[in-house]
């Protein structure tokens, strides 16, 4: 429960109480100024080619990807430890680590079925022949 | 120019549509619109339209709605149970030259309708009735967190019920199994309207069922009563807390491998085909990330019913409260690491195998505490063989067996073996039927009473428990049998004949099921007819330990007229221990939500729209689209959502009905 200038303001549109989780004018700069950072230096490392490697290109920008889906959580959502008596943290936990499951879960069933099941492309070249 | 005037208003939608030259689905057509209309003029002749659409249709109250989403349950078991007759009928003739009464193509229907509504449309509505109706009480609440939410879940439900039931009579339902599987729900392989049914009918309860779990959450973590701490919550509430996070976790999944279905179906991507690197196996793969963990949705609500009756009937506190909290978390964790165990035989090696193995096999433990607990709240206790405490003593015999073959299909090279065949089918249906439905029955039993005001019959409950339970074992340890020989599963015609005996006796118990089904259903209309010899005027019929039984039976509609401050696990058997009296005046305004016609016309709308594509009626979908769109918009400016029921009402309502019950306890 931050305070902010306009508190005066708000206490009648939050007379109900639900005043939990609101950020500062502080922390929506912080987010901006993070998530404009997190949004130009992928377009860079995509349109410059400063590394030569697509493959670490990508990889970097899965990594700000992650980066920035944890500023807007911090920084718009309000997400910490505090709102909520700790609820949305750990709700927003338990998110992640299901999400991470599944995604990764799947990656590696995926992966290993294709090895294991699908012929290889210069057999396939062969059939089709 | 006709024709083609008539596909742009019917879509493909024709007179072809309806299946009048099959001889089964016309009877069964004859025999529901002989019944609907019968009760319709029923409901007309009474004058009931005013009364069910004020109390009943656009109620937000948390009881009536779950007593709808039992009803709706029930309804669907009934249709389940005809098509499991069926395919239990066929089995039992289909043999060398006789080809039974189904055709194939009809038989791959049946089987998808019955595993689809025995899921979505019996076990889910009846899981989510029993939390709806009792865990607000159980905590103390006045309603759920989001009423008009709840009222919207149950609507949405029924909409995806009606559309399954339309599929019937118009067109025709999938024959791609249960999970509605690709490649054969590919539009390729299925162009009819089958898959499209069932992927409309799911999504659209698949909706209703996410915002219950949403709300139910948000309950039970929102609104207990003061003094109510996580581990002082009633085992019940506990599992009905996991089951929704879970619900949230992967109904989303779900959604999503319908929904990318359904783009390869209408607009021609392929996810799920072979071509352009798509791959039938993702949609096994997301389905099952749903499908596994669906299976503790379910299962978790029943061993929390366990749980409440088996402390009540011992007259103990439950053995190992704090275990069972932890084995009920553990449980949801690892639900959500196991799903590969149903496509071992997918070929994705022997590591991968390995982990889901182990992992499986791992969830055993868990749930073995649990037996345990069960067992040693019941030692020295002085149990009360009642109908409720019969169901868990039947559920902790067969369940056992079933979790047993489970942990042996967790074995990836057994699986090689078992995977796809009847043993399967009948280990799945060991641990629905002996974990989810007798507790569904058990729970009830139980909570009839606290919903009613009134005990059901305990002759025709007995019938029921009985049927149940023989027919159990009668139907499927024969199937156990020849799926452990190798028969395998959906198949509708077998050229072996030395497997008929089997499938005879298997048929046999599917009859004596229905002996408990039609034991049920004259156990409610026998004990509406005893209810005044039934009556619970204490609110306690049981000597119940929960705050539940501490109202009126049924509970008045805002069910506390003070919020109970817990001191206790087991709150009620703890202010009842310290000869709590029921304040008698004092009373003061209660703050509770009005009824809403919205959730059922929204419901109704997105019924139509799905209805519209299926049949490729595009101007109906694109109209209902909008109006969807324009009654959620029109709802948001109701701001005329609550009220607060005079103190001198409740005053009145008190002296009616609660302070009696209390007075004769």
């Amino acid at each position: 429960m931050s305070i902010h200038s306009e508190a005066n303001l708000d206490a009648e549109l939050h007379a109900h109480g639900d005043t939990h989780g609101h950020g500062s004018y502080r922390s929506y700069t912080i987010g901006f100024i993070l998530s404009v950072i997190l949004t130009a230096v992928p377009f860079w490392l995509v349109m410059a080619h400063p590394i030569a490697n697509a493959g670490v290109t990508a990889a970097f920008v899965i990594v700000f990807a992650a980066l920035q889906i944890l500023v807007h959580t911090v920084c718009f959502l309000h997400v910490n430890s505090e709102a909520e008596g700790g609820w949305t943290l750990m709700a927003y936990m338990f998110t992640a680590i299901l999400l991470i499951i599944t995604i990764a879960g799947s990656l590696w069933i995926m992966y290993h079925l294709n090895s294991n099941m699908m012929p290889s492309v210069p057999a396939q070249a062969a059939n089709s022949l | 120019m006709d024709q083609s005037l008539s596909k742009i208003i019917f879509g493909r939608l024709s007179w072809e549509s309806i299946p009048l030259h099959e001889p089964i689905l016309l009877g069964t057509f004859i025999v529901v619109a002989l019944g609907g209309i019968a009760v319709l003029a029923a409901v007309t002749k009474f004058k009931l339209w005013g009364y069910l659409w004020r109390e009943w249709l656009t109620s937000v109250d948390h009881k009536k709605i779950g007593i709808m989403y039992l009803i709706l349950g029930i309804i669907m078991l009934v249709r389940g149970f005809a098509d499991a007759v069926m395919m239990r009928a066929q089995q039992a003739i289909a043999f060398g030259a006789n080809q039974g009464y189904l055709p194939p193509h009809h038989y791959d229907q049946v089987f998808t309708a019955h595993g689809t509504i025995m899921i979505f449309f019996v076990a889910i509505p009846l899981v989510v009735g029993l939390v709806n109706l009792v865990m607000p009480l159980q905590i103390g609440a006045r309603d759920v967190a989001f009423p008009f939410l709840n009222s919207l879940s149950l609507w949405l439900t029924v909409a995806g019920a009606v559309l399954v039931m339309i599929s019937l009579f118009i067109g025709e339902f999938s024959t791609a199994g249960w999970l509605n599987y690709v490649p054969v729900a590919n539009l390729q392989n299925s162009p009819g309207t089958g898959p499209d049914y069932y992927l409309w009918a799911l999504q659209i309860a698949g909706v209703g069922t996410t915002l219950s779990a949403i709300n139910m959450v948000t309950t039970i973590i929102k609104m207990r009563a003061p003094g109510m701490t996580m581990m002082k919550m009633p085992v019940f509430t506990w599992t009905a807390l996991c089951s929704n996070v879970l619900a949230i976790a992967i109904f989303p999944a779900l959604t999503g491998a319908f929904a990318l279905l359904m783009l390869d179906r209408y607009v021609g991507t392929n996810f799920f085909t072979n071509d352009l690197g798509g791959n039938p196996m993702m949609y096994w793969n997301l389905v099952w990330i749903w499908g596994h963990p669906e299976v503790y949705v379910l299962v978790l609500p029943a061993f929390g019913i366990y749980s409440e009756i088996t402390s009540t009937f011992t007259g103990k506190r439950l053995f190992g409260y704090s275990s069972m909290v932890y084995a009920t978390v553990v449980i949801t964790i690892l639900s959500y690491i196991v799903w590969l165990h149903h496509f071992f035989t997918m070929g994705s090696g022997a590591s991968v195998n390995s982990f889901f193995g182990i992992a499986t096999m791992v969830i055993s433990i868990p749930t073995g505490a649990k037996i345990f607990n069960w067992l040693f709240t019941m030692y020295r206790g002085s149990i009360r063989f009642e109908l409720p405490m019969m169901w868990v003593v039947a559920f902790m015999l067969t369940f056992t067996v079933g979790g047993m073959t489970g942990v042996l299909l967790a074995v990836p090279p057994a699986d090689f073996v078992l995977h796809n065949s009847l043993f399967l089918v009948a280990h799945f249906h060991n641990v629905i039927i002996g974990g989810v439905v007798f507790a569904m029955f058990a729970g009830m039993t139980y909570w009839f009473p606290k919903a009613f005001g009134f005990k059901l019959d305990e002759f025709w409950g007995k019938v029921a428990f009985w049927g149940w339970v023989i027919g159990y074992w009668v139907a499927w340890t024969p199937i156990y049998i020849v799926g452990l020989m190798g028969t395998t599963r959906r198949v509708s015609h077998f050229n072996d004949p030395t497997l008929q005996p089997w499938f005879v006796v298997a048929a046999i118990g599917a009859l004596i099921i229905g002996v408990g089904i039609i034991g049920f259903v004259i156990q409610v209309a026998v004990s509406i007819k005893n209810r005044e010899k039934l009556r619970d005027t204490t609110g306690d019929p049981w000597d119940g330990r929960t705050l539940e039984w501490s109202t009126s039976s049924p509970p008045p509609f805002y069910n506390f007229a003070f919020t109970p401050v817990v001191s206790d696990l087991d709150a009620w058997y703890d202010m009842k221990d310290r000869g709590y009296q029921k304040p008698s005046g004092g009373f003061r305004p209660i703050h509770m939500p009005h009824n809403t016609g919205a959730g059922v016309i929204i419901s109704a709308i997105a019924m139509v729209m799905g209805f519209a594509m299926i049949w490729y009626i595009w101007w109906l979908a694109a109209l209902s689209f909008v109006s969807l769109i324009a009654a959620i918009i029109i709802h948001t400016f109701n701001y005329n959502r609550d009220y607060y029921v005079p103190a001198d009402e409740v005053e009145q309502v008190e002296n009616a009905r609660v302070r009696p019950a209390v007075a004769g306890a």
